[in-house]
């Protein structure tokens, strides 16, 4: 049933706004792994990058690929709460701090377990448009027992002009987006942000969309 | 199933010919030197056949079709502008209305309002996008956004609403139809940018404005207008109201036309540093790099037959 929405959900609404109002610049779109266990890692400005990243993905992988969200946003009210487990299927996570360790990626472990890619945002949050934030340590963390696991870095450019954080209107405007190469095994969680922030950066320098600050 | 007027039909029909000829050759291409990586030309070719099969399916369906076919490019073109360039944070609204203008100006095509097409973006649109910029009260940048915005409206909106307009205009060549218009300013302008850059190939020496397009020589220039004008003088009196002069006029307009255009969108991708304006399509580019010339053509090519023949 889940399956189902999430495959209707992206066939008839998202991935036609994706491609029509949108519009994407792809690079490197042959790296995204096809099957898990993998992480995707991206930078976070609008709600739409999740559509966005989820949209490369063909409908018949769809259902293997889980965006890790927060329960404290999207969890907020009953109807948030179905749309976001049942047509995005987010694996929700706790934000709060108070969490143990062990239970707080429960979710995540068994969704790699079972040959899922996930879909993280490792900055938390979506902070200003168009800048990319602080890299944050929790997927460092949550990868620290399977550091094996690919993880693929992914640039997003634009999208924060066209929703940024706190507009409901949606203007269109083309959108970068840039997979690259999956990262070399970190060893710890120092070097894990300092790779992801370099390849961000690096990619960062393939997009072709423009912003007054750049 | 279709009912396409004669003259429309045959070029129609030799536009395909050229593409089955274009195919064959990159097939013999790739026999004869099976090293030798040919993607990017049988992306060109690709694309080439999906956007031919695209427009003369629409052109054949119907005029309204045709109108809406011509502003969805319209919309498509203006977005990938404003997406390269530095549009600021605060213009989003102010951009949210340069969309909603696509729809009116091509409803103004639609019901055949000529003066209201012809003055809508460069008098109305000019008017109340800094008003609506005003209201967001951002003034750091406002003179570059304000400028930037109506020339991108003006580019994709207003110019190629005039291809558009083509099929609205009263048909004086009826073994034509109003379609020979339409095939005849596409056709010429994009068979212009192929004859120029072939010529360019031949013999280009004398480069033309290096700063700008280290690959453009005055080679290419010449021979590539004077094969348009000339072909455009044969093919006027068969797909347009024009006579043999007047199509060679033509052929000058969009000779010249093409070049600038091309050459202003090349200035762009310059001053920005990018190469293409998108990916959208498959070994050209964005749609800007494909409909480039075309931004300047089709309005000149469009007056010049309207001064002339009605």
């Amino acid at each position: 049933m889940k399956r189902v929405m999430k495959v209707l959900f992206f066939g008839l609404l998202v991935k036609p706004l994706v491609l029509i109002v949108l519009g994407m610049n792809i690079r490197g779109r042959e790296r995204l792994p096809s099957r898990g266990p993998a992480v995707i890692a991206a930078n976070h400005n609008s709600h739409l990058d999740v559509l966005v990243l989820m949209s490369l993905f063909p409908l018949s992988q769809l259902h293997r690929v889980r965006p890790v969200a927060a329960a404290d946003y999207f969890l907020r009210n009953p109807l948030i709460s179905w749309f976001s487990r049942t047509c995005i299927c987010i694996i929700p996570i706790d934000r709060s701090g108070h969490a143990e360790q062990d239970t707080l990626f429960s979710d995540c472990q068994q969704a790699l377990d079972q040959n899922e890619i996930l879909i993280i945002f490792p900055e938390g949050s979506r902070g200003d448009p168009e800048k990319i934030g602080k890299i944050r340590k929790g997927i460092f963390y949550l990868l620290k027992e399977r550091l094996d696991t690919p993880i693929f870095p992914v640039v997003m450019h634009g999208l924060g002009r066209a929703l940024p954080r706190g507009e409901a209107l949606l203007v269109p405007f083309n959108c970068d987006v840039v997979v690259g190469e999956p990262l070399p095994r970190p060893e710890s969680a120092a070097q894990l942000t300092r790779q992801l922030g370099d390849a961000f950066a690096a990619q960062l320098e393939h997009c072709v969309t423009r912003q007054e600050a750049d | 199933m279709f009912d396409l007027p004669p003259h429309s039909a045959y070029a129609m029909a030799a536009v395909l010919g050229l593409l089955v000829i274009a195919s064959v050759i990159r097939l013999v291409l790739r026999w004869r030197k099976p090293d030798k990586d040919y993607t990017e030309l049988r992306q060109r070719i690709q694309s080439w056949w999906w956007m031919v099969g695209v427009l003369f399916v629409v052109l054949a369906a119907n005029k309204n079709i045709a109108i809406a076919f011509f502003g969805f490019l319209s919309f498509l073109a203006l977005k990938e502008f404003l997406s390269i360039l530095s549009v600021r944070q605060a213009d989003r609204r102010a951009v949210f209305w340069a969309y909603v203008a696509i729809p009116l100006q091509y409803y103004w095509v639609s019901i055949g309002w000529y003066g209201m097409f012809i003055i809508f973006i460069p008098v109305f649109v000019f008017l109340f996008l800094p008003m609506r910029m005003v209201l967001i009260g951002e003034t750091k940048g406002f003179i570059r956004s304000a400028g930037t915005l109506h020339w991108a409206v003006m580019l994709t909106v207003f110019s190629i609403s005039h291809i558009a307009y083509l099929l609205t205009l009263p048909v004086k060549n009826p073994d034509a139809g109003a379609l020979g218009l339409v095939l005849f300013i596409l056709f010429m302008t994009q068979f212009n940018d192929v004859c120029q850059y072939v010529w360019g190939k031949m013999l280009g020496r004398h480069k033309i404005i290096p700063k700008v397009s280290p690959n453009k020589t005055w080679e290419g220039f010449i021979g590539g207008v004077g094969t348009i004008t000339l072909c455009a003088g044969f093919a006027a009196p068969l797909l347009t109201p024009l006579t043999f002069s007047q199509g060679l006029v033509a052929g000058l307009l969009i000779g010249i036309g093409g070049f600038i255009g091309d050459v202003v969108i090349s200035s762009v991708k310059r001053d920005l540093q990018i190469k293409d304006t998108g990916t959208l399509i498959p070994g050209h580019g964005g749609i800007l790099d494909r409909i480039d010339s075309l931004l300047y053509t089709a309005p000149l090519f469009f007056h010049y037959l309207y001064y002339v023949a009605y």
